[in-house]
């Protein structure tokens, strides 16, 4: 079984993420890391190798992106990835959910794996839609925000929750999963992984590696434009206690609660 | 003909909120467009000619009903594809919910359109719609529109209203869609299966809510005893719902229920948009967190940090005294 993990770097959570008011786009400069939620995808594709019901040949991390995003695929194989795919071409600039789902899926037609997973959202921009839009792609089952993944023979045994409660859903391989946060706890990768990762093998391909039509991608290949961005409606900030004293804090809310008649 | 297709989920006879809210929706932006608004059902036998023609009560002017495996998202991309391409609809609208994400996207990618997700609101500019939708934490908000494809747009949750718009029954029109290879390769085995008790929190006029904050199952009981003490009732977030810790019943947000009691105390939740979505709406939000840059502290009326298993064993006694006295 071959797994490709779908990876993307996106701004560091500690820094301020704000929109360059030229491209209206995301500003993706300034410190990056690994999008929290493929930690999980990872994860799940190492559980799925150390778990034994089937032979894990190989796991590989693909991401797309600018040459910064390197680092993000460094993260993949220090949490586990055996290789990764780095695809990255001015061409591919500003590319909105739908051409970005298209020029991943024609690296990993290339690639050609059983399993394709992803984190359930990026931590950035765009939420739980790429999986959909890959998995049309490449013409394969798929289902999203997948908390347990048994694998039963040639089909995966995956539990989700939906609008209805828990669902369970056969999916048989090859597939595209995406994985929610509750799947499991990524482990911290060791300082051995860390120091090794950069030695692993990374291909780095161009839109023409891949046969993308570059008229499908980039700003032009987008069918959504960005008019305008603004900021959000106000909302009136809300009082703020810093807990020192316990019970002057606590005696705080109860007035507070008691203004508006909560404690009737 | 320009217009908006609109896709409605139901379950066992009965149309999603979401989806209805999202009929209201197209039904206003086609007039204002000078286009038809209609929707799309897919299932069995359930969605019978009364049912599904009572669309037109929230402005659907006409239904296309498909036959097809019901829950997966893959089968409503095929059928709404079909529907959209066949008969010139410009726009695919979907109401908040999982399903919605996973079959707008997929839509988007077969017809080559463009995808909008968590929008917020809606508006017609020159003949054409344009999406609002939050980013970034909702710190945020960028105004989207479509050229040279489906407009596929997928409202966040509880976005729109529903509105009974006086029309009559909707026309039926029966379509046979014939799905693609691997659209029908996902089979449901079990459906919609509850887990934990069957408590209620949709009438509670408090709740006292809790997330992963609380470090361990037996957290809960904290919350417990402080909506005893304060008479309402506890809820939680979908990650301590997975966990196991918390019964999906009491499941606030995204895939749980929408409330709007009078106070909402939460208690360990850092405040994700998938659980503001569903409890946003309440009169007074009083969250507890230790993390001072927590988003729930941007949309609290009432914020304090600091540790909760210290306030709330101490919240409960004062409320008690309070309310004893």
């Amino acid at each position: 079984l071959k797994i490709c993990v779908l990876v993307k770097e996106v701004p560091d959570a500690a820094v301020e993420k704000r929109m360059d008011p030229d491209t209206k786009r995301l500003d993706r400069s300034g410190e990056k890391n690994l999008n929290p939620f493929d930690t999980h995808a990872i994860e799940a594709a190492m559980q799925t190798k150390e778990g034994g019901a089937v032979e894990v040949d190989e796991i590989v991390a693909v991401t797309m992106g600018p040459e910064s995003a390197v680092r993000a695929l460094h993260k993949a194989v220090s949490l586990g990835a055996d290789r990764s795919v780095h695809l990255t071409d001015q061409a591919l600039e500003n590319s909105d959910v739908v051409a970005t789902g298209y020029a991943l899926a024609q690296v990993l037609k290339q690639e050609s794996p059983d399993l394709v997973l992803l984190g359930q959202q990026s931590d950035d921009g765009e939420c739980y839609t790429i999986g959909a839009v890959v998995a049309d792609y490449l013409q394969m089952p798929s289902l999203t925000q997948v908390i347990k993944i048994d694998v039963e023979g040639e089909s995966l045994r995956c539990e989700r929750q939906a609008e209805y409660g828990y669902d369970t859903v056969n999916v048989p391989l090859p597939a595209v999963i995406s994985v929610g946060d509750a799947i499991n706890e990524p482990r911290y990768p060791s300082l051995k992984a860390i120091m090794g990762a950069k030695k692993k093998p990374l291909d780095t391909k161009s839109t023409g590696d891949v046969e993308i039509d570059t008229s499908r991608v980039g700003s032009e290949g987008s069918r959504t434009q960005v008019l305008a961005i603004n900021p959000p409606p106000e909302k009136q900030a809300g009082e703020i206690i810093e807990d020192e004293d316990t019970d002057e804090t606590v005696q705080r809310i109860v007035s507070w609660l008691e203004e508006r008649k909560l404690l009737a | 003909m320009s217009g908006i297709l609109t896709y409605v989920l139901h379950y066992e006879g009965e149309f999603n909120k979401n989806s209805l809210g999202a009929v209201s929706e197209a039904s206003k932006l086609a007039g204002q467009i000078g286009g038809e608004a209609a929707a799309l059902v897919l299932g069995g036998d359930d969605l019978s000619d009364d049912l599904v023609k009572s669309l037109g009560k929230y402005g659907a002017s006409k239904v296309y009903r498909v036959k097809g495996p019901e829950g997966l998202a893959q089968p409503v991309a095929d059928a709404l594809a079909k529907v959209a391409q066949d008969n010139g609809y410009d726009y695919v609208l979907f109401g908040g919910g999982l399903l919605g994400f996973e079959a707008g996207a997929a839509v988007a990618a077969r017809l080559n359109g463009g995808v909008t997700m968590e929008v917020t609101e809606v508006t017609a500019q020159d003949g054409k719609l344009v999406a609002k939708r939050p980013i970034l934490q909702d710190s945020a908000v960028v105004d989207v529109a479509y050229e040279g494809g489906t407009g596929v747009i997928i409202g966040r949750l509880n976005a729109f209203e529903i509105a009974e718009a006086g029309g009559g029954d909707a026309e039926v029109e029966d379509v046979e869609v014939e799905f693609s290879e691997w659209s029908t390769k996902a089979q449901m085995q079990e459906r919609g299966e509850q887990r934990g008790a069957d408590v209620n929190i949709e009438d509670a006029e408090i709740l006292v809510a809790g997330g992963r904050g609380l470090g361990k199952p037996e957290g809960f009981e904290l919350c417990e005893q402080l909506a005893d003490a304060l008479g309402g009732a506890v809820a939680a977030t979908r990650a301590v719902v997975d966990a196991g810790w918390y019964p999906y019943a009491a499941q606030i947000g995204q895939t749980g229920k929408t409330v709007a009691p009078k106070l909402y105390l939460a208690a360990g939740i850092s405040g994700a948009i998938q659980h503001k979505v569903g409890m946003q709406a309440s009169e007074n939000i009083v969250a507890i967190n230790k993390d001072q840059n927590a988003p729930i502290f941007e949309f609290s009326d009432l914020g304090i940090v600091g540790d909760l298993n210290k306030i709330l064993p101490k919240l409960t006694e004062a409320v008690k005294a309070k309310k004893g006295g």
